[in-house]
């Protein structure tokens, strides 16, 4: 236990903060432009794409660095119920920061539109136009966008679960300001 | 280790948790517009395209019916001192397009349809493309999305006076219902002109930006023929016509961009420009080919107006914003209900 690191790295705690902005933001750019005709839909796509591709390579790099780096251990005495839902819970995380890119690349593919990035930036079509995929594809995004962002409820409610109630270092570990190991809690 | 807190501070820390997943959750639900039925969405506006025996399953909610065509775009190189898109480079670049009529109802007859139109794609080497959908008024009906969504609403509506009262408060249409009055049909896709209405903003090489509306005018003469005689004609008279016009001989069509001066309004396509401003023949359209659209090429391409290249971009007009948004939502819809397309069946044609 005391070879264990009680910390993520430093670069996994910037990696998951960095995406949690870019996650929120998108989740939110994402029901906001559906839900609107106004020129702001426009500028609220022209965002969502790029956004989109950032946080799939951000995603590609976090679970490389996951895989060489590892994590903390859970504490000991955490249930096992909850271990297995936080297990289960971030691999969930994890497929959908991936998958939700693809799925939005691949839709518009089928749809036949160019996937413009910014200005004469874009992106190849990864799939050929189809009315079922793009269907399938299209059903994907948006039903798994209410997923991810019940998931990131789940995920921070469980964060302050473990900050403020069972105060068992998990939250510290990846704790965006590095703790101070030693030092006590401030009651 | 675990350090477990007091009691009454756990359950303050727990309605904490509580309040601040609640907070997320209602930011979210009122950004998808949960808490606000007024909010104009895509689904509204596509909602409000339909027909007395409902939308037009597996079709686009509106210009349902329609016939695809490809050819070339010929640029003669005078746009690119307006706009550095490789469009308007000299060159032959592939186009696609769809001829069309504006209504919901792909099965309408084509003389009792008074706005024809035009969607358009072009395609360069370096992989973009301009899309983008015309129709043959000189300008549109209203000024705003939202007064258009009032009109779909108006005309749709069961009370005598909806459209009088739709006409106080916005006034504009009353030049549309006189072009629609008084303007002549004619008996050919071919002898359209189609207007592209809405403002764009063109980059030059120098990065100077220019206003402009496009438009295509038709090679061919336009021969004024009344409705009833095109009535007598049948229902699909217009797409029999330039199937047989386009196979005896191309089609052209010269492509205007019309510039506005410094002050002009950009933001309301029911207003034209005055006549004098500066127009540029950038190039040419030659339709080649026309295709029945379960067959063609444009079946699948939603000619969403803000597909532009690099060097073409909106402008303050609202309008294309509220196009593509509700194009968007039409493709999602007519692809999701691609079963009630009707397909040609595999055995029906050897």
């Amino acid at each position: 236990m005391s070879a264990a690191r009680q910390h993520f790295t430093p670069l996994q705690r910037v990696l998951h903060w960095l995406m949690a902005v870019c996650i929120l933001a998108m989740l939110f750019i994402g029901v906001g432009m559906v839900s609107t005709i106004k020129p702001i839909y426009l500028t609220l796509v022209s965002i969502h794409k790029p956004l989109g591709i950032t946080i799939l390579v951000l995603a590609l790099i976090r679970v490389a660095v996951r895989l060489r780096y590892g994590a903390p251990p859970l504490p000991a005495d955490l249930p096992e119920p909850m271990k297995l839902a936080a297990h289960l819970s971030h691999y969930a995380l994890y497929t959908l920061m991936i998958a939700m890119p693809l799925i939005g690349w691949g839709m518009l593919s089928a749809a036949a539109y160019p996937v413009v990035l910014f200005g004469s930036v874009g992106l190849p079509q990864i799939l050929p136009q189809s009315d079922r995929l793009h269907t399938l594809l299209w059903n994907a995004h948006f039903y798994l966008a209410f997923v991810f962002f019940a998931l990131i409820l789940m995920h921070v409610a469980a964060a302050l679960f473990h900050a403020l109630v069972r105060r068992d270092g998990v939250f510290e570990a990846m704790a965006p300001v590095p703790p101070h190991d030693k030092i006590a809690p401030a009651e | 280790m675990p350090r477990p807190s007091p009691a009454r501070s756990v359950f303050g820390s727990l309605a904490l948790i509580t309040i601040i997943i609640g907070v997320g959750a209602a930011a979210f639900a009122y950004t998808a517009g949960w808490f606000s039925p007024e909010r104009l969405t895509p689904d509204k506006i596509v909602d409000a395209f339909t027909t007395p025996t409902g939308p037009p399953l597996g079709h686009r909610r509106n210009h349902a019916k329609g016939i695809c065509f490809t050819g070339i775009f010929g640029s003669n190189g005078a746009g690119s001192a307006l706009s550095q898109a490789q469009v308007f480079s000299r060159g032959q670049y592939p186009a696609l397009g769809r001829f069309n009529l504006a209504t919901a109802d792909p099965n309408a007859a084509d003389a009792t349809v008074r706005v024809r139109g035009m969607g358009l794609r072009i395609a360069t080497p370096d992989g973009q493309e301009w899309r983008t959908a015309m129709i043959d008024p000189p300008f549109f009906a209203v000024s705003t999305p939202q007064a258009f969504y009032e009109l779909l609403i108006a005309s749709a509506s069961k009370d005598p006076n909806a459209m009088k009262t739709f006409a106080a408060q916005h006034p504009e249409i009353a030049a549309f219902g006189a072009w629609a009055q008084s303007a002549p049909w004619t008996g050919s896709y071919a002898e359209e002109r189609y207007n592209g209405l809405n403002s764009f903003i063109l980059t030059d090489s120098s990065g100077a930006e220019h206003a402009v509306r496009w438009s295509l005018l038709p090679t061919a003469q336009a021969i004024p023929v009344s409705p009833e005689e095109l009535a007598k004609r049948g229902p699909d008279f217009l797409e029999t016509e330039i199937g047989e016009r386009v196979r005896s001989s191309p089609q052209r069509w010269t492509m205007v961009l019309t510039v506005a001066n410094p002050g002009d309004s950009t933001a309301d396509p029911s207003k034209a420009w005055p006549q004098d401003r500066r127009a540029v023949e950038v190039g040419t359209l030659i339709v080649q080919q026309v295709q029945a659209e379960r067959d063609g090429p444009c079946r699948d391409i939603n000619f969403d107006p803000t597909v532009l290249p690099s060097g073409m971009r909106t402008s303050d007009d609202p309008f294309p914003a509220a196009r593509s948004s509700a194009y968007v939502k039409s493709y999602d819809r007519r692809t999701a209900e691609d079963k009630d397309y009707p397909r040609r069946a595999p055995e029906a044609k050897p």
